[in-house]
């Protein structure tokens, strides 16, 4: 099959007249890298692969070796939509190695790839679906507050506004890009867009999500219009989440459906909502990576503020939404706390990791929580025994700092050096006078 | 599997059954009403066999094996269709005919019997390009095109359109389009099946979508039907 694979992409880049196909990956942070090589050297990489120096990628950095290869996944081998004809051009995602062909610790892809064959080895397939919300901004380089583009609400129609256009033809190239899209709408918060993917395999769906959050932004810069994946960029109104919709295949059969649970939850859903709960503080870290994302998670904006579960309660951590017609197959979790300015390959990497822990030791799943946990004071949840998630980075670093399972689940190298990157971003933060202290403390002291 | 050459099939309106057999399993053929019709319709290459049923109108169905074999290019292999009380009539017509099969039929049965028979005539499938309302898949540059705009697939893409487009109004099953074209070794089951008819169904855009049909709790199906009722 493989080489059928390469034979075809081979074909593609002359029959189609491919100028130039870039090279995608991901650094830790999830940013997403590429560079570009000809389509002579196509054949090249997909045989033997391409080096390149990693030394300048971040967490890529080792101290005895920065070569490493980018080797081509051919199967995602895409023409790019928004690229002229006469100089078309294509990308393909790659997974990184080590030069001897070893795959390289420090590359996300690979570190997503090692978790799903610890599922697959319980012949499990891991399904993704997210709801990624983000905003258009007018663009401004003054390091100003951000200028919404239009102030409608959730589900407005906004038919003459330019985000409104804009978000149409985002779904258009998504599309015309093997990512289906389920829904979209105009979410809560002014310029605030929400877009809602099909689900498939987490691998693809990671894939998808880097190529998404580059395509969002492509085509608003087109329109000079800058559009942002930042948790919380307007202070007072809803962030942006990324909802991630879970469920667990055993062949063809739905593992997290059950026809004699009330919920239609199997006893495989449970464990891995109560795994998902266990650890829920410790992967929040890798959901949640930025100081920014700690400004989402407060009470009042639809974000998760505690570690619970509810069939209908947006307060929690988990949703169990209700299928639609009752379809086993859609019978599926809702992770709600992370955003979109994760790396969705690690935040699926530990994520799945939390799960089949509970799968694995059987963990039992408390219950539910459906009251509003927002009006709860802290002796109700503590008597329920509710806690909350991380309050900040540096809660979220200390927790994740002790565990285990997400120092297994990213591997030693990228669990290290995620720990001190993140760890001088929130020195560099602590540092920072804020224009609060300013307004606050100036006059009054 | 695709045959190389045209059957001539008796009669020219030949039983439902018949006809949707001969067409899953990717025989061209043309209907013969007589004698004449059989001699005006022969392609330049000559017949590569025929289906005469017999069971309905025995004294036209042998009457056509003869002028088969007298034709210029004689048909070498007649497929002939009795009842069960018709067999005693093989006796004394064994120049008329190189193999039987009693009706009805099983279209498996029939299937296989013509697929021995014919064996050497599609073993190899010869097209080059697949056409469908709108959809060209050229299989030897892998480019496949809508009304002449290039459709940029990716690899699976390409394969699950291309079985598609080969047996358009066919209905598979996910399991069998999963089997056969992503092999059996494949782990990710049958939802993959429907990950690829969405992310295709996306890319044909909302005008042409609605070419990969569901057919609810059976599969999929790549165009109309073409044996409605």
């Amino acid at each position: 099959m493989l080489d059928a694979q390469r034979d075809y992409v081979l074909r593609t880049v002359e029959e189609r007249g491919i100028r130039l196909v870039r090279l995608w990956f991901t650094d830790v942070l999830g940013t997403l890298k590429s560079f570009a090589i000809s389509p002579a050297e196509m054949e090249n990489a997909l045989n033997d692969g391409m080096s390149f120096d990693g030394s300048s990628i971040d967490g890529y950095g080792r101290v005895q070796e920065a070569d490493v290869l980018a080797l081509p996944d051919p199967n995602t081998f895409e023409v790019l939509p928004w690229v002229d004809a006469k100089s078309a051009e294509a990308r393909v995602f790659c997974d990184i190695a080590q030069l001897d062909g070893t795959p390289f610790e420090g590359d996300p892809r690979q570190v997503l790839r090692r978790n799903l064959e610890a599922a697959r080895k319980l012949g499990l397939v891991f399904y993704v679906a997210p709801d990624v919300e983000y905003f258009y901004f007018a663009p401004r380089n003054d390091g100003g507050r951000p200028v919404p583009l239009d102030q409608g609400g959730f589900f407005d129609l906004t038919t003459t506004d330019i985000t409104s256009s804009l978000r149409k033809e985002t779904i258009r190239t998504l599309e015309t890009m093997s990512i289906p899209v389920e829904y979209s709408f105009h979410e809560d918060s002014p310029s605030q867009h929400e877009i809602d993917l099909r689900h498939t395999d987490a691998l693809t769906m990671a894939d998808s999500i880097m190529t998404f959050r580059f395509v969002v932004k492509e085509i608003a810069a087109m329109r000079d219009v800058h559009a942002t994946f930042m948790p919380k960029p307007l202070e007072g109104v809803q962030g942006s989440g990324m909802h991630l919709h879970l469920s667990l295949f055993e062949g063809d059969m739905n593992a997290f459906h059950s026809e004699s649970d009330p919920y239609n939850l199997s006893d495989t859903a449970k464990s891995f909502m109560a795994g998902l709960l266990r650890h829920a503080a410790e992967i929040t870290a890798v959901t949640n990576q930025t100081v920014n994302s700690y400004k989402r998670l407060v009470p009042g904006f639809e974000a998760p503020v505690h570690v619970s579960w509810a069939r209908n309660n947006r307060s929690g951590l988990i949703r169990v939404p209700v299928p639609k017609r009752g379809s086993e197959l859609a019978t599926r979790i809702e992770l709600r706390s992370p955003d979109p300015a994760c790396n969705p390959y690690l935040a699926f990497s530990v994520i799945l990791a939390a799960g089949l822990r509970g799968i694995e030791e059987g963990y039992e799943l408390p219950s539910e929580a459906d009251a509003n946990l927002f009006e709860m004071g802290d002796a109700a949840l503590t008597k329920l025994g509710i806690e909350q998630l991380p309050q900040s980075l540096n809660d979220a670093l200390r927790v994740m700092e002790s565990s285990q399972l997400v120092a297994e689940a990213l591997g030693e190298h990228i669990f290290e050096w995620f720990l001190r990157n993140k760890r001088a971003e929130w020195r560099k933060y602590k540092t920072h006078v804020s224009q609060f202290e300013i307004d606050t403390y100036l006059r009054s002291l | 599997m695709t045959s190389t050459g045209l059957l001539a099939v008796y009669p020219d309106n030949p039983s439902v059954d018949l006809a949707r057999t001969l067409d899953l399993a990717n025989f061209a053929w043309k209907g013969v009403a007589n004698p004449e019709t059989l001699v005006r319709l022969q392609p330049t290459e000559g017949w590569m066999g025929a289906v005469v049923a017999c069971d309905e109108d025995p004294e036209g169905g042998w009457a056509l094996c003869r002028n088969l074999r007298r034709l210029d290019r004689p048909v070498q292999r007649i497929l002939v269709l009795i009842t069960g009380a018709q067999i005693a009539d093989l006796e004394m017509r064994d120049n008329l005919f190189d193999d039987f099969l009693l009706t009805p039929f099983h279209p498996r049965e029939l299937e296989a019997r013509l697929r021995h028979l014919f064996y050497n005539e599609i073993s190899a499938p010869s097209a080059v390009v697949i056409e469908h309302a709108g959809l060209r898949l050229n299989l030897e540059t892998y480019q496949a095109t809508f009304d002449g705009r290039p459709l940029d697939l990716t690899y699976m893409e390409y394969e699950l359109l291309k079985y598609f487009a080969h047996n358009p109004g066919r209905v598979y099953s996910r399991e069998v389009l999963l089997s056969e074209v992503w092999g059996y070794e494949y782990f990710g089951g049958a939802r993959t099946v429907d990950v690829h008819v969405r992310r295709l169904r996306a890319k044909l855009g909302e005008e042409h979508a609605h070419l990969i049909e569901t057919v609810r709790s059976v599969g999929y199906r790549f165009g109309a039907s073409k044996w409605q009722g």
